[in-house]
């Protein structure tokens, strides 16, 4: 029940939004996500307490063919949902500051497209997931397309392309796990989409190496993994500053818990068969990101290209297959969709003020910013994952992970921590410090607004930082279980 | 039955209502006999199949459900001749005649179960379609639609009925389920030619019918020219009435031959896939676009008819029917939109739709959830069409076929998608920048259509596996 309550919550509250105008949208807004973290917080009270069972929700969706809407919550489910929930009225809050034309229908999309995500997070259907999957990228290809850029409608028409194009793959692929099961137990139908039944799934090697792909398809684009990766600086740089965070703080997770919870456990064969490529292809992406982002001159591209980066580090990490690695990508989500969000609420609100994000253009800003420049600065250091921040625990465990995997590719990626330091600080001297520029003398320090997006994200990432363990052990059996799935 | 009897007997009272000269009394009039159709119909469900003519046309669940839809789709229709039909037609009686009498032909296409009634239900239907494919007397493009139509639909009926004709000479009947028993066991194996080439023609004339390549040509330039509230008529009930007339004959008159036509089927489904998608991919107007993508549906029906198998009842016939209906609505809503916004600004094109989502939010949330349906995208009831489709062929191991399908809905994406980026992501300018306007009950029907399509594709369960 709860749980149904969980994923509905934004959707009704999104209807609701129709009917309200201004200050009593962004009222209703707030408080629906607020509700709804205040509630995924007490889910996970609750499932430290008395364990996961209550909030499995099983009906049958298509009973002729055997699909049920079932949901349902583990460790690495609600670490998500939380990431979610938490993130969401943040974003909010990013978006009141910003002028959006029909500022109602922009925070309807945003809670429907919470709904899609938090049923991406908790489906134990294949096709439920999908449907999830799709339900998600419908409201964020609106907000990028409709309040976007200059350049939005090639930029969001690739990008919807790329993203559904690869998600059929998927799709092709459950089609064809669904019709290798046998019916499930009391259901008349002849297979079963459920997860359960794929996990039982007996496939031969040479099925399980082509499965592989189709399902990775997905989310080697949704992450997205080099080579995959072309629809995403255009679209990060275009969307509006909400969107963006919407698409890098928790729609790139989608990705990362799409291969731990629906690739690797199915085709464990076919994993191993090509965790190599895989694992390459992922440290490129890390070592090419950073590259391009030194080259950056705008704010936003580079945190573009820096966010690429480092997802290919929690790839690497996944397909290390090692305990500590997946527990990395695990804490690196949370870390990353925090920080990540952060910075592009930093190059907003720059850009809000000075109305530029060309890195030429800015400099010395510091001086009558110095709330700016402390969140600027905590934000960056936990991206380039200095001790005692979340962004630390994250790359070192996930980097320690890919050592065990092989010494030579956990050196090479090892190098995302200098090239990081290199193209961030850059980031933070050309903007804030350096000489004096036009915006130098004029611009104002952060309202208490902008503060409360700040204090939360500060937090977390500190917590993150000194007590890792909260998440850790959340994650832990769900972790061990797909690693023994796997064959580890 | 008691539908067919209904249909009749009010097309012709409305003729005589035609005296009346008043869309205020027609068109609610029209309305409401469709709701009783609908109604009479419905009622004929859970009960034993039933037999009428002479055994010439059966009443059972997939007659009952599949005029459901062709009935369904005219009432949602209706409501937007309104503005068409005042602006440009006095004797506008004849042409709501002229509706019902084509749905009668329609129910017959769907329930028949001897050929004299396929043939008699096709012509009802065609005949109808060739007087409203020209209804708009004044426009050399409607005038060219309803020749084109008419020439190339006289000689497709002729094949059909040369077809029917060796069928008979092969087998001595024209009853399904007699056909049957003489294709599975031949009393004469030197008339098997002449079987085998009377059911290629048959899938000829009825290929033309439901506008499968290679005998889709007729249909962009007809759909282009007829008045757009027919050509949704068209591109929904003629091809719901056609696809289930298809399968009827392939799956109860000729299992036994399905190693000949099979093959046939694939390819005339491949190559409307291609040619319909791409053909839309080019498109620069809505309407022309709408009229190859109504070829390519065709294509996607078509694996349901490769998959069948020799069974009404089975996941390919249930996918056939959620398909047809999820097609039919979307497709409705369209046709909706683009008439309703071509009446107002005069042009069809993409950027004729730019800015919609500005000046009339409905209009443009109603287009936006009918293309996304017609394109497969979750939430809506295209996805849950294709779906049943294309996992019914892939059980039956047409593996090939449904992968070219789905590289070929990804092309689709991208021309559905073009109408939305222009109502959302490109601004209105000069005369598009106005509201479009809508009356009460055409807000309704959209509001009803979209809804529809979003139900189909929530609760699939509902329909799914009802046949």
């Amino acid at each position: 029940m709860l749980t149904a309550v969980l994923l509905f919550l934004p959707l009704a509250a999104a209807l609701l939004l129709h009917f309200t105008k201004g200050a009593t949208a962004r009222a209703l807004a707030l408080g629906a996500t607020l509700v709804e973290f205040a509630l995924a917080i007490f889910v996970a009270i609750d499932f430290v307490r008395h364990g996961s069972s209550a909030y499995n929700l099983d009906y049958a969706w298509v009973q002729s063919a055997g699909i049920n809407f079932h949901l349902g919550l583990d460790g690495l489910s609600l670490l998500l949902v939380l990431l979610t929930t938490f993130l969401v009225p943040l974003i909010l809050l990013a978006a009141f500051r910003g002028n959006y034309e029909n500022p109602s229908a922009f925070y309807a999309l945003v809670l429907f497209m919470q709904t899609g995500l938090l049923g991406v997070f908790m489906s134990l259907d294949a096709f439920l997931f999908y449907f999830f999957w799709e339900v998600a990228l419908i409201p964020i290809y609106f907000l990028a397309g409709a309040w976007g850029g200059e350049r939005r409608v090639a930029v969001t028409l690739k990008f919807f392309l790329y993203t559904v194009v690869g998600s059929l793959f998927m799709l092709a692929g459950f089609v064809y796990l669904y019709l290798q099961t046998g019916p499930a137990a009391g259901s008349l139908a002849a297979h079963s989409s459920e997860l359960s039944a794929f996990y039982k799934l007996k496939l031969s090697a040479g099925e399980q190496s082509w499965l592989f792909w189709l399902i990775f398809a997905a989310f080697a684009v949704k992450m997205p993994i080099f080579p995959f990766h072309t629809w995403q600086p255009d679209t990060y740089t275009e969307a509006p500053a909400p969107a963006t965070m919407l698409l890098s703080g928790i729609m790139l997770k989608m990705g990362i818990y799409g291969t731990l919870r629906w690739l690797l456990p199915i085709v464990p064969l076919g994993v191993s068969q090509w965790q190599k490529p895989v694992i390459i292809l992922a440290v490129i992406g890390v070592i090419y990101g950073a590259i391009i982002a030194i080259r950056q001159r705008d704010m936003k591209r580079l945190i573009a290209y820096s966010s690429l980066s480092h997802v290919g580090l929690m790839a690497a990490g996944v397909f290390s297959l090692t305990q500590i690695g997946l527990q990395g990508a695990v804490v690196q989500m949370l870390a990353h969709g925090v920080n990540v969000v952060g910075m592009f609420f930093v190059a907003d609100a720059i850009e809000r003020r000075t109305g530029t994000r060309l890195l030429p253009d800015l400099g010395g800003l510091t001086r009558r910013t110095p709330l700016l420049s402390v969140c600027f600065l905590v934000m960056l250091l936990s991206t380039v994952a200095l001790p005692l921040t979340g962004g630390f625990v994250g790359e070192f465990l996930l980097l320690a992970g890919i050592y065990q995997y092989s010494a030579w590719v956990g050196a090479v990626a090892g190098l995302t921590i200098i090239f990081s330091a290199v193209y961030l600080l850059r980031l933070f001297q050309r903007t804030m410090l350096g000489p004096d520029s036009s915006f130098s003398a004029t611009i104002t320090d952060l309202t208490g607004g902008e503060l409360a997006v700040f204090v939360p994200l500060i937090v977390l990432v500190f917590w993150l930082g000194l007590f890792p363990g909260t998440f850790l052990h959340l994650s832990e059996p769900a972790v061990s279980s797909i690693l023994s799935a796997v064959g580890r | 039955m008691t539908s067919i009897i209904l249909l009749s007997i009010f097309g012709i009272v409305q003729l005589f209502l035609g005296f009346l000269r008043s869309n205020k009394v027609l068109l609610p009039a029209v309305m409401l006999v469709l709701l009783a159709v609908f109604g009479a119909n419905l009622a004929d469900w859970n009960h034993a199949p039933q037999s009428f003519f002479n055994q010439m046309l059966t009443v059972d669940h997939y007659t009952v459900a599949f005029t459901g839809i062709v009935v369904l789709t005219a009432l949602l229709l209706l409501p937007f001749s309104r503005s068409y039909v005042v602006a440009h037609e006095p004797n506008l009686a004849e042409y709501y005649a002229l509706l019902l009498f084509s749905l009668v032909g329609a129910i017959m296409m769907i329930g028949y179960d001897h050929l004299l009634m396929l043939f008699v239900g096709i012509e009802i239907l065609s005949i109808s379609m060739y007087v409203l494919a020209g209804a708009s007397k004044r426009d050399s493009r409607s005038n060219e639609a309803a020749l084109k139509y008419f020439l190339m639909g006289a000689f497709a009926t002729g094949i059909l009925l040369f077809g029917i004709a060796l069928l008979y000479g092969a087998t001595g009947t024209f009853a399904l389920s007699q056909l049957a028993t003489a294709v599975a066991a031949p009393a004469n194996a030197s008339l098997l030619p002449m079987l085998y080439i009377g059911i290629l023609l048959m899938i000829i004339g009825i290929g033309f019918k439901v506008s499968a390549a290679p005998f889709h040509f007729w249909t962009p330039d007809v759909y282009e020219g007829t008045p757009t509230f027919f050509t949704a008529f068209m591109s929904t009930v003629v091809k719901t009435a056609g696809f289930a007339a298809f399968l009827k004959l392939l799956a109860v008159a000729l299992p036994a031959a399905q190693g000949f036509w099979a093959p046939t089927i694939q390819a005339m489904c491949a190559l409307t896939l291609l040619l319909g998608n791409v053909g839309a991919a080019a498109q620069t107007t809505t309407k022309r676009m709408l009229a190859y993508s109504s070829v390519s549906h065709a294509g996607y029906l078509l694996i349901g008819l490769v998959a069948g198998n020799g069974s009404l009842t089975g996941p390919a016939a249930n996918g056939i029917f959620f398909y047809s209906l999820a097609y039919s609505i979307a497709t409705v809503a369209a046709f909706g939109v683009l008439k309703l916004v071509a009446d107002h600004r005069q042009r069809d094109d993409y950027a004729g739709l730019n800015g919609l989502g500005k000046t009339n939010p409905l209009l443009a949330f109603v287009m936006t959830v009918a293309m996304l349906s017609l394109a497969g995208i979750p939430l809506t009831g295209g996805f849950f069409g294709k779906f049943f489709l294309l996992t019914a062929a892939v059980g039956q191991g047409h593996i090939g076929l449904v992968v070219f399908a789905v590289i070929m809905s990804m092309v689709g994406i991208y021309y559905y998608l073009r109408p939305i980026i222009a109502m959302y992501l490109r601004p209105a300018e000069g005369p598009t920048a106005e509201a479009v306007p809508v009356d009460g009950l055409q807000s309704f029907t959209l509001g009803l259509l979209a809804l529809l399509t979003i139900a189909l594709g929530i609760l699939p369960g509902l329909l799914s596996g009802i046949l």
